[in-house]
Protein backbone atom coordinates (compact mmCIF):
# COMPACT_ATOMS: atom_id res chain seq x y z
CA UNK A 1 0.00 0.00 0.00
CA UNK A 2 3.05 2.29 0.82
CA UNK A 3 4.35 1.70 -2.85
CA UNK A 4 1.22 1.28 -4.20
CA UNK A 5 -0.10 5.47 -3.47
CA UNK A 6 3.49 6.60 -4.57
CA UNK A 7 1.84 6.78 -7.35
CA UNK A 8 0.05 10.37 -7.73
CA UNK A 9 -2.67 9.17 -10.33
CA UNK A 10 -3.74 6.61 -7.54
CA UNK A 11 -3.79 8.74 -4.55
CA UNK A 12 -5.33 11.41 -6.61
CA UNK A 13 -8.45 8.94 -6.66
CA UNK A 14 -8.10 7.70 -3.03
CA UNK A 15 -8.24 11.58 -1.94
CA UNK A 16 -11.14 12.28 -4.72
CA UNK A 17 -12.94 9.20 -3.11
CA UNK A 18 -12.34 10.50 0.41
CA UNK A 19 -12.56 13.72 0.79
CA UNK A 20 -16.47 13.71 0.75
CA UNK A 21 -16.51 11.18 3.54
CA UNK A 22 -14.04 13.70 5.65
CA UNK A 23 -16.19 16.31 4.98
CA UNK A 24 -19.18 14.52 6.21
CA UNK A 25 -17.25 13.22 9.58
CA UNK A 26 -15.78 16.88 10.25
CA UNK A 27 -19.88 18.50 10.12
CA UNK A 28 -20.87 15.50 12.07
CA UNK A 29 -18.30 15.20 14.83
CA UNK A 30 -17.86 19.28 15.46
CA UNK A 31 -21.96 19.39 15.74
CA UNK A 32 -22.29 16.83 18.00
CA UNK A 33 -18.86 17.85 19.75
CA UNK A 34 -20.03 21.82 19.94
CA UNK A 35 -23.67 20.65 21.23
CA UNK A 36 -22.33 18.45 23.73
CA UNK A 37 -19.83 20.93 24.58
CA UNK A 38 -21.22 24.21 24.43
CA UNK A 39 -25.15 23.04 25.74
CA UNK A 40 -25.18 19.72 27.02
CA UNK A 41 -21.95 19.36 29.39
CA UNK A 42 -21.65 20.75 33.03
CA UNK A 43 -19.82 24.36 33.72
CA UNK A 44 -16.97 23.55 35.82
CA UNK A 45 -17.12 24.23 39.36
CA UNK A 46 -14.18 26.61 39.62
CA UNK A 47 -14.29 28.55 36.47
CA UNK A 48 -17.79 28.57 35.59
CA UNK A 49 -18.54 28.53 32.17
CA UNK A 50 -15.26 29.78 30.66
CA UNK A 51 -13.91 26.04 30.82
CA UNK A 52 -15.96 26.02 27.08
CA UNK A 53 -13.06 27.12 25.54
CA UNK A 54 -11.59 24.11 26.52
CA UNK A 55 -13.66 22.09 23.82
CA UNK A 56 -11.46 24.14 20.83
CA UNK A 57 -8.22 25.16 22.91
CA UNK A 58 -7.53 21.79 23.71
CA UNK A 59 -8.42 19.81 20.24
CA UNK A 60 -6.08 22.77 18.35
CA UNK A 61 -3.42 22.23 20.82
CA UNK A 62 -3.39 18.56 20.25
CA UNK A 63 -3.70 19.15 16.42
CA UNK A 64 -0.63 21.14 15.96
CA UNK A 65 1.42 18.44 17.95
CA UNK A 66 -0.44 15.60 15.73
CA UNK A 67 0.79 18.05 12.76
CA UNK A 68 4.10 17.93 13.27
CA UNK A 69 4.33 14.38 13.50
CA UNK A 70 3.06 13.89 11.17
CA UNK A 71 4.69 16.50 8.74
CA UNK A 72 8.02 15.29 10.43
CA UNK A 73 6.89 11.48 9.53
CA UNK A 74 6.16 12.30 6.05
CA UNK A 75 8.92 14.39 5.66
CA UNK A 76 11.54 11.31 6.59
CA UNK A 77 9.70 9.16 4.30
CA UNK A 78 10.28 11.64 1.27
CA UNK A 79 13.91 11.88 2.10
CA UNK A 80 14.92 8.19 3.07
CA UNK A 81 12.59 6.48 0.31
CA UNK A 82 12.23 9.34 -2.43
CA UNK A 83 8.57 8.55 -2.41
CA UNK A 84 7.01 11.33 -4.22
CA UNK A 85 3.86 11.95 -2.57
CA UNK A 86 5.28 12.01 0.90
CA UNK A 87 6.71 14.78 -0.23
CA UNK A 88 3.51 16.28 -0.97
CA UNK A 89 1.86 15.70 1.88
CA UNK A 90 4.86 17.22 4.31
CA UNK A 91 4.29 20.69 2.61
CA UNK A 92 0.59 20.21 2.40
CA UNK A 93 0.22 19.67 6.40
CA UNK A 94 2.91 22.62 7.72
CA UNK A 95 0.39 25.34 7.27
CA UNK A 96 -2.16 23.39 8.35
CA UNK A 97 -0.63 22.22 11.28
CA UNK A 98 1.08 26.25 11.84
CA UNK A 99 -2.60 27.13 12.01
CA UNK A 100 -3.73 25.07 14.63
CA UNK A 101 -0.50 26.43 16.36
CA UNK A 102 -1.56 29.77 15.82
CA UNK A 103 -5.12 29.13 16.85
CA UNK A 104 -4.05 26.64 20.49
CA UNK A 105 -2.09 29.53 21.28
CA UNK A 106 -4.69 32.30 20.59
CA UNK A 107 -7.66 30.40 22.54
CA UNK A 108 -5.07 29.58 25.09
CA UNK A 109 -4.59 32.84 25.36
CA UNK A 110 -8.14 34.08 25.58
CA UNK A 111 -8.50 31.53 28.13
CA UNK A 112 -5.65 32.75 30.15
CA UNK A 113 -6.81 36.44 30.67
CA UNK A 114 -10.25 35.59 33.04
CA UNK A 115 -8.64 32.39 34.32
CA UNK A 116 -4.64 33.42 35.37
CA UNK A 117 -5.35 37.33 34.57
CA UNK A 118 -2.86 37.43 32.11
CA UNK A 119 -2.57 37.33 28.00
CA UNK A 120 0.87 35.44 28.13
CA UNK A 121 3.08 33.77 30.73
CA UNK A 122 6.35 32.50 29.67
CA UNK A 123 6.13 29.67 31.18
CA UNK A 124 7.49 25.87 29.74
CA UNK A 125 4.50 24.72 27.86
CA UNK A 126 3.42 28.28 26.37
CA UNK A 127 7.26 28.95 25.69
CA UNK A 128 8.00 25.02 23.49
CA UNK A 129 4.50 25.61 21.98
CA UNK A 130 5.90 29.11 20.79
CA UNK A 131 9.26 27.65 19.30
CA UNK A 132 6.85 24.83 17.73
CA UNK A 133 5.15 28.01 15.60
CA UNK A 134 8.91 29.15 14.91
CA UNK A 135 9.56 25.81 13.39
CA UNK A 136 6.48 25.17 11.21
CA UNK A 137 7.21 28.80 9.64
CA UNK A 138 10.46 28.02 9.59
CA UNK A 139 10.00 24.73 7.57
CA UNK A 140 7.62 26.67 5.23
CA UNK A 141 10.01 29.14 4.75
CA UNK A 142 12.84 27.15 4.27
CA UNK A 143 11.40 24.65 1.55
CA UNK A 144 10.13 28.01 -0.62
CA UNK A 145 13.70 29.09 -0.45
CA UNK A 146 15.37 26.87 -3.42
CA UNK A 147 14.47 27.38 -6.90
CA UNK A 148 14.76 23.31 -7.05
CA UNK A 149 11.91 22.34 -4.95
CA UNK A 150 13.43 19.16 -4.70
CA UNK A 151 16.42 20.57 -2.68
CA UNK A 152 13.59 22.43 -0.77
CA UNK A 153 11.54 19.32 0.54
CA UNK A 154 15.23 17.41 1.19
CA UNK A 155 16.10 20.56 3.35
CA UNK A 156 13.08 20.89 4.64
CA UNK A 157 12.79 17.76 5.80
CA UNK A 158 15.95 17.79 7.60
CA UNK A 159 14.94 20.48 9.68
CA UNK A 160 11.69 19.13 10.68
CA UNK A 161 13.14 16.02 11.76
CA UNK A 162 15.95 17.94 13.72
CA UNK A 163 12.46 19.62 15.12
CA UNK A 164 11.11 16.30 16.63
CA UNK A 165 13.18 17.17 19.61
CA UNK A 166 10.88 19.61 20.97
CA UNK A 167 7.49 17.49 20.55
CA UNK A 168 8.44 15.41 24.02
CA UNK A 169 9.46 18.80 25.35
CA UNK A 170 6.05 20.07 24.93
CA UNK A 171 4.36 17.04 26.46
CA UNK A 172 6.43 16.72 29.24
CA UNK A 173 7.04 20.38 29.97
CA UNK A 174 4.36 20.41 32.99
CA UNK A 175 5.72 17.52 34.33
CA UNK A 176 9.54 18.55 33.95
CA UNK A 177 9.36 22.47 35.25
CA UNK A 178 6.67 24.07 37.97
CA UNK A 179 4.28 25.47 35.06
CA UNK A 180 1.08 27.73 35.74
CA UNK A 181 -0.33 25.67 32.48
CA UNK A 182 -2.61 23.02 34.01
CA UNK A 183 -0.91 19.33 33.70
CA UNK A 184 -1.22 16.48 31.69
CA UNK A 185 -5.19 15.27 32.50
CA UNK A 186 -6.11 13.18 29.83
CA UNK A 187 -2.48 10.86 28.69
CA UNK A 188 -1.73 10.12 31.73
CA UNK A 189 -0.16 6.57 33.58
CA UNK A 190 -3.09 6.87 35.90
CA UNK A 191 -5.69 7.45 32.46
CA UNK A 192 -7.80 10.21 32.75
CA UNK A 193 -8.88 12.56 35.40
CA UNK A 194 -11.49 14.15 33.56
CA UNK A 195 -15.51 13.58 34.14
CA UNK A 196 -16.88 11.24 31.19
CA UNK A 197 -19.15 14.66 30.54
CA UNK A 198 -16.73 16.75 30.08
CA UNK A 199 -14.15 14.04 28.29
CA UNK A 200 -16.41 12.89 25.99
CA UNK A 201 -17.50 16.53 24.17
CA UNK A 202 -13.64 16.94 24.11
CA UNK A 203 -12.91 13.59 21.89
CA UNK A 204 -15.83 14.65 19.87
CA UNK A 205 -13.78 17.67 19.09
CA UNK A 206 -10.50 16.42 18.38
CA UNK A 207 -12.68 14.30 16.01
CA UNK A 208 -14.02 16.68 14.22
CA UNK A 209 -10.55 18.61 13.90
CA UNK A 210 -8.72 15.59 12.89
CA UNK A 211 -11.58 14.34 10.35
CA UNK A 212 -11.12 18.60 9.19
CA UNK A 213 -7.28 17.75 9.23
CA UNK A 214 -7.43 15.23 7.07
CA UNK A 215 -9.85 16.97 4.66
CA UNK A 216 -7.85 19.98 4.29
CA UNK A 217 -4.87 18.11 3.46
CA UNK A 218 -6.44 16.04 0.82
CA UNK A 219 -7.67 19.20 -0.69
CA UNK A 220 -4.30 20.71 -0.39
CA UNK A 221 -2.42 17.54 -1.95
CA UNK A 222 -4.92 17.10 -4.75
CA UNK A 223 -4.49 20.88 -5.69
CA UNK A 224 -0.84 20.31 -5.84
CA UNK A 225 -0.50 17.40 -7.51
CA UNK A 226 -3.19 18.95 -10.04
CA UNK A 227 -0.66 21.56 -10.28
CA UNK A 228 2.63 19.75 -10.97
CA UNK A 229 0.10 17.62 -13.97
CA UNK A 230 -1.06 21.18 -15.00
CA UNK A 231 2.77 22.04 -15.56
CA UNK A 232 3.87 19.12 -17.10
CA UNK A 233 1.27 19.13 -19.19
CA UNK A 234 1.80 22.88 -20.19
CA UNK A 235 5.80 22.46 -20.50
CA UNK A 236 4.93 19.30 -23.25
CA UNK A 237 2.99 21.70 -24.75
CA UNK A 238 5.62 24.44 -25.18
CA UNK A 239 7.87 21.75 -26.61
CA UNK A 240 5.73 20.42 -29.50
CA UNK A 241 4.96 24.02 -30.16
CA UNK A 242 8.64 24.79 -30.40
CA UNK A 243 9.52 21.69 -32.46
CA UNK B 1 42.72 11.87 12.67
CA UNK B 2 44.78 13.48 10.19
CA UNK B 3 42.07 14.70 7.94
CA UNK B 4 40.63 16.20 10.68
CA UNK B 5 43.83 18.41 11.74
CA UNK B 6 44.17 18.76 8.08
CA UNK B 7 41.16 20.69 7.67
CA UNK B 8 40.92 22.25 11.42
CA UNK B 9 44.52 23.52 10.84
CA UNK B 10 43.06 24.77 6.65
CA UNK B 11 40.36 26.44 8.35
CA UNK B 12 42.46 28.33 11.25
CA UNK B 13 45.12 29.34 8.99
CA UNK B 14 42.47 30.87 6.44
CA UNK B 15 40.60 32.75 8.85
CA UNK B 16 43.92 34.12 10.54
CA UNK B 17 44.85 35.28 7.38
CA UNK B 18 41.67 37.20 7.19
CA UNK B 19 41.90 38.54 10.51
CA UNK B 20 38.69 40.75 10.04
CA UNK B 21 36.17 37.86 10.42
CA UNK B 22 36.55 37.28 14.63
CA UNK B 23 37.33 41.01 15.18
CA UNK B 24 33.91 42.03 13.40
CA UNK B 25 31.80 39.23 15.12
CA UNK B 26 33.91 40.53 18.51
CA UNK B 27 32.91 44.13 17.19
CA UNK B 28 29.10 43.27 16.90
CA UNK B 29 28.86 41.38 20.59
CA UNK B 30 30.22 44.93 21.56
CA UNK B 31 28.19 47.22 19.28
CA UNK B 32 25.16 44.95 20.76
CA UNK B 33 25.59 44.90 24.15
CA UNK B 34 26.23 48.76 24.24
CA UNK B 35 22.94 49.58 22.46
CA UNK B 36 21.11 48.24 25.53
CA UNK B 37 22.01 51.07 28.24
CA UNK B 38 22.05 53.18 25.42
CA UNK B 39 18.45 51.91 25.06
CA UNK B 40 16.46 51.25 28.51
CA UNK B 41 19.14 53.69 30.17
CA UNK B 42 22.13 53.77 32.45
CA UNK B 43 20.53 53.54 35.85
CA UNK B 44 22.78 50.50 37.52
CA UNK B 45 20.20 48.05 39.19
CA UNK B 46 17.91 48.11 35.37
CA UNK B 47 21.24 47.04 34.05
CA UNK B 48 22.37 44.42 36.74
CA UNK B 49 19.35 42.80 36.36
CA UNK B 50 19.17 42.18 32.15
CA UNK B 51 22.73 42.17 32.39
CA UNK B 52 22.58 38.04 31.92
CA UNK B 53 20.10 37.83 29.54
CA UNK B 54 21.36 41.02 27.35
CA UNK B 55 25.08 39.08 26.80
CA UNK B 56 23.60 35.72 26.55
CA UNK B 57 21.49 37.11 23.35
CA UNK B 58 23.72 39.23 22.00
CA UNK B 59 26.15 36.24 22.14
CA UNK B 60 23.74 34.20 20.17
CA UNK B 61 22.91 36.48 17.39
CA UNK B 62 27.15 37.59 16.95
CA UNK B 63 27.26 33.71 16.31
CA UNK B 64 24.24 33.50 14.15
CA UNK B 65 25.42 35.95 12.20
CA UNK B 66 29.23 34.48 11.74
CA UNK B 67 27.35 30.98 10.65
CA UNK B 68 26.21 31.96 7.33
CA UNK B 69 29.71 32.03 6.29
CA UNK B 70 30.54 28.32 7.72
CA UNK B 71 29.99 26.50 4.48
CA UNK B 72 29.53 29.27 1.81
CA UNK B 73 32.83 29.63 0.31
CA UNK B 74 33.46 26.75 -0.04
CA UNK B 75 30.64 25.34 -1.61
CA UNK B 76 30.78 28.66 -3.59
CA UNK B 77 34.28 27.62 -5.25
CA UNK B 78 33.88 23.67 -5.27
CA UNK B 79 36.36 22.90 -2.59
CA UNK B 80 33.00 21.57 -0.71
CA UNK B 81 32.90 18.88 -3.18
CA UNK B 82 36.16 17.54 -2.79
CA UNK B 83 35.98 17.68 0.63
CA UNK B 84 33.02 15.29 0.59
CA UNK B 85 35.16 13.18 -2.26
CA UNK B 86 37.94 13.20 0.35
CA UNK B 87 38.75 9.96 2.68
CA UNK B 88 37.46 11.51 5.96
CA UNK B 89 33.66 10.83 6.44
CA UNK B 90 31.76 14.47 5.97
CA UNK B 91 30.84 14.45 9.20
CA UNK B 92 34.52 14.72 10.34
CA UNK B 93 34.57 17.70 8.11
CA UNK B 94 31.74 18.94 9.72
CA UNK B 95 33.19 18.71 13.05
CA UNK B 96 36.67 20.21 12.38
CA UNK B 97 35.11 23.13 10.48
CA UNK B 98 32.75 23.65 13.23
CA UNK B 99 35.51 23.31 16.16
CA UNK B 100 37.25 26.20 13.80
CA UNK B 101 34.45 28.25 14.03
CA UNK B 102 34.34 28.32 17.58
CA UNK B 103 38.05 28.79 18.01
CA UNK B 104 37.42 31.70 15.56
CA UNK B 105 34.20 32.91 17.04
CA UNK B 106 33.05 31.50 20.28
CA UNK B 107 36.82 32.01 21.95
CA UNK B 108 36.64 35.88 21.33
CA UNK B 109 33.25 36.00 22.48
CA UNK B 110 33.83 34.44 25.87
CA UNK B 111 37.00 36.51 26.21
CA UNK B 112 35.16 39.79 25.45
CA UNK B 113 32.29 38.82 27.90
CA UNK B 114 33.91 39.94 30.86
CA UNK B 115 34.40 43.13 29.85
CA UNK B 116 31.20 43.48 28.90
CA UNK B 117 29.63 42.45 31.88
CA UNK B 118 31.47 45.47 33.82
CA UNK B 119 29.93 47.94 31.47
CA UNK B 120 26.63 46.44 32.30
CA UNK B 121 27.08 46.46 35.83
CA UNK B 122 26.70 42.88 36.98
CA UNK B 123 27.68 41.60 40.30
CA UNK B 124 30.36 39.74 40.67
CA UNK B 125 28.89 36.54 41.78
CA UNK B 126 27.61 35.70 38.08
CA UNK B 127 31.32 36.37 36.25
CA UNK B 128 32.97 32.81 36.27
CA UNK B 129 29.51 30.92 35.92
CA UNK B 130 29.19 33.31 32.90
CA UNK B 131 32.63 32.10 31.56
CA UNK B 132 31.47 28.66 32.47
CA UNK B 133 28.00 28.85 30.87
CA UNK B 134 29.39 30.50 27.41
CA UNK B 135 32.57 27.86 27.69
CA UNK B 136 29.58 24.92 27.00
CA UNK B 137 26.88 27.17 25.32
CA UNK B 138 28.93 28.27 22.40
CA UNK B 139 30.30 25.44 20.95
CA UNK B 140 26.64 23.97 20.85
CA UNK B 141 25.20 27.66 18.95
CA UNK B 142 28.37 26.25 16.13
CA UNK B 143 27.16 22.78 16.49
CA UNK B 144 23.52 23.56 16.35
CA UNK B 145 24.16 26.14 13.84
CA UNK B 146 26.10 24.27 11.36
CA UNK B 147 23.26 22.13 10.57
CA UNK B 148 21.32 25.49 9.53
CA UNK B 149 24.29 26.52 7.41
CA UNK B 150 23.99 23.20 5.63
CA UNK B 151 20.67 23.44 4.81
CA UNK B 152 20.30 26.84 3.55
CA UNK B 153 23.42 26.41 1.17
CA UNK B 154 22.16 27.67 -2.39
CA UNK B 155 18.62 29.06 -1.05
CA UNK B 156 17.96 32.44 -2.14
CA UNK B 157 17.60 34.28 1.41
CA UNK B 158 20.17 32.56 3.27
CA UNK B 159 21.29 35.23 6.16
CA UNK B 160 17.47 36.03 7.37
CA UNK B 161 16.76 32.31 6.86
CA UNK B 162 19.33 31.41 9.02
CA UNK B 163 17.61 33.30 11.68
CA UNK B 164 14.29 32.09 11.23
CA UNK B 165 15.64 28.28 10.82
CA UNK B 166 18.21 28.98 13.75
CA UNK B 167 16.78 30.72 16.55
CA UNK B 168 14.63 28.79 17.87
CA UNK B 169 16.71 26.11 18.23
CA UNK B 170 18.97 28.10 20.14
CA UNK B 171 16.53 28.69 23.07
CA UNK B 172 17.14 26.07 25.43
CA UNK B 173 20.89 27.19 25.36
CA UNK B 174 19.63 30.77 25.68
CA UNK B 175 17.59 29.66 28.49
CA UNK B 176 19.76 27.42 30.62
CA UNK B 177 22.42 29.69 29.87
CA UNK B 178 21.00 32.37 31.45
CA UNK B 179 19.58 30.47 34.22
CA UNK B 180 23.04 29.39 35.20
CA UNK B 181 24.09 33.09 35.37
CA UNK B 182 21.17 34.02 37.43
CA UNK B 183 21.79 31.20 39.87
CA UNK B 184 25.11 32.18 40.49
CA UNK B 185 24.04 35.91 41.31
CA UNK B 186 21.25 34.84 43.09
CA UNK B 187 23.21 32.41 45.28
CA UNK B 188 21.68 29.33 44.79
CA UNK B 189 23.51 26.03 43.06
CA UNK B 190 23.74 26.37 39.55
CA UNK B 191 24.49 22.96 39.01
CA UNK B 192 21.09 21.65 37.07
CA UNK B 193 21.39 25.08 34.39
CA UNK B 194 25.05 23.83 33.88
CA UNK B 195 24.39 20.17 33.81
CA UNK B 196 21.23 20.44 31.54
CA UNK B 197 24.17 22.72 29.42
CA UNK B 198 26.81 19.86 29.22
CA UNK B 199 23.67 17.27 28.16
CA UNK B 200 22.92 19.76 25.33
CA UNK B 201 26.69 20.40 24.16
CA UNK B 202 26.72 16.39 24.20
CA UNK B 203 24.15 15.69 22.73
CA UNK B 204 24.46 18.57 19.71
CA UNK B 205 28.27 17.01 19.77
CA UNK B 206 26.52 13.73 18.78
CA UNK B 207 23.93 14.23 16.70
CA UNK B 208 24.88 17.65 14.54
CA UNK B 209 27.43 16.21 12.19
CA UNK B 210 25.43 13.54 11.02
CA UNK B 211 22.87 15.90 10.69
CA UNK B 212 25.01 19.00 8.89
CA UNK B 213 26.44 16.21 6.63
CA UNK B 214 23.14 15.47 5.36
CA UNK B 215 22.59 18.65 4.52
CA UNK B 216 25.78 19.42 3.02
CA UNK B 217 24.95 16.00 0.83
CA UNK B 218 21.29 17.08 -0.26
CA UNK B 219 23.74 20.45 -1.08
CA UNK B 220 25.90 19.07 -3.35
CA UNK B 221 23.56 17.21 -5.52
Amino acid sequence: MFTYFANPRRFMKLATVLSPWLAGATVVLAAAGLYLGLFASPADYQQGETVRIMYVHVPAAWMSLFCYVGLAISAAVGLIWKHPVADVAARATAPIGACFTFLALLTGSLWGKPMWGAWWVWDARLTSVLVLFFLYLGYMALNSAFDDPQRGSKASAILAMVGLVNVPIIKFSVDWWNTLHQPASIVRMDGPTIHPAMLWPLFLMIGAFTAYYLWVLMLRMRRELTETRLRARRQIQAEEAGA
Amino acid sequence: MTGFRAILMRDLRLALRQGMDSAMVVMFFVIAVVLFPLGVGPEPNVLARIAPGVLWVAALLSVLLSLERLFHTDFEDGSLELLALSPPALEVVVLAKVLAHWLITGLPLIVAAPVLAVLLNMPADGFALLLLALLLGTPTLSLIGAVGAALILGSRRGGVLLALLILPLFIPVLIFGVGAVEAAIGGFPARAPLLLLGAIFAGALALCPWGAAAGLRQALE
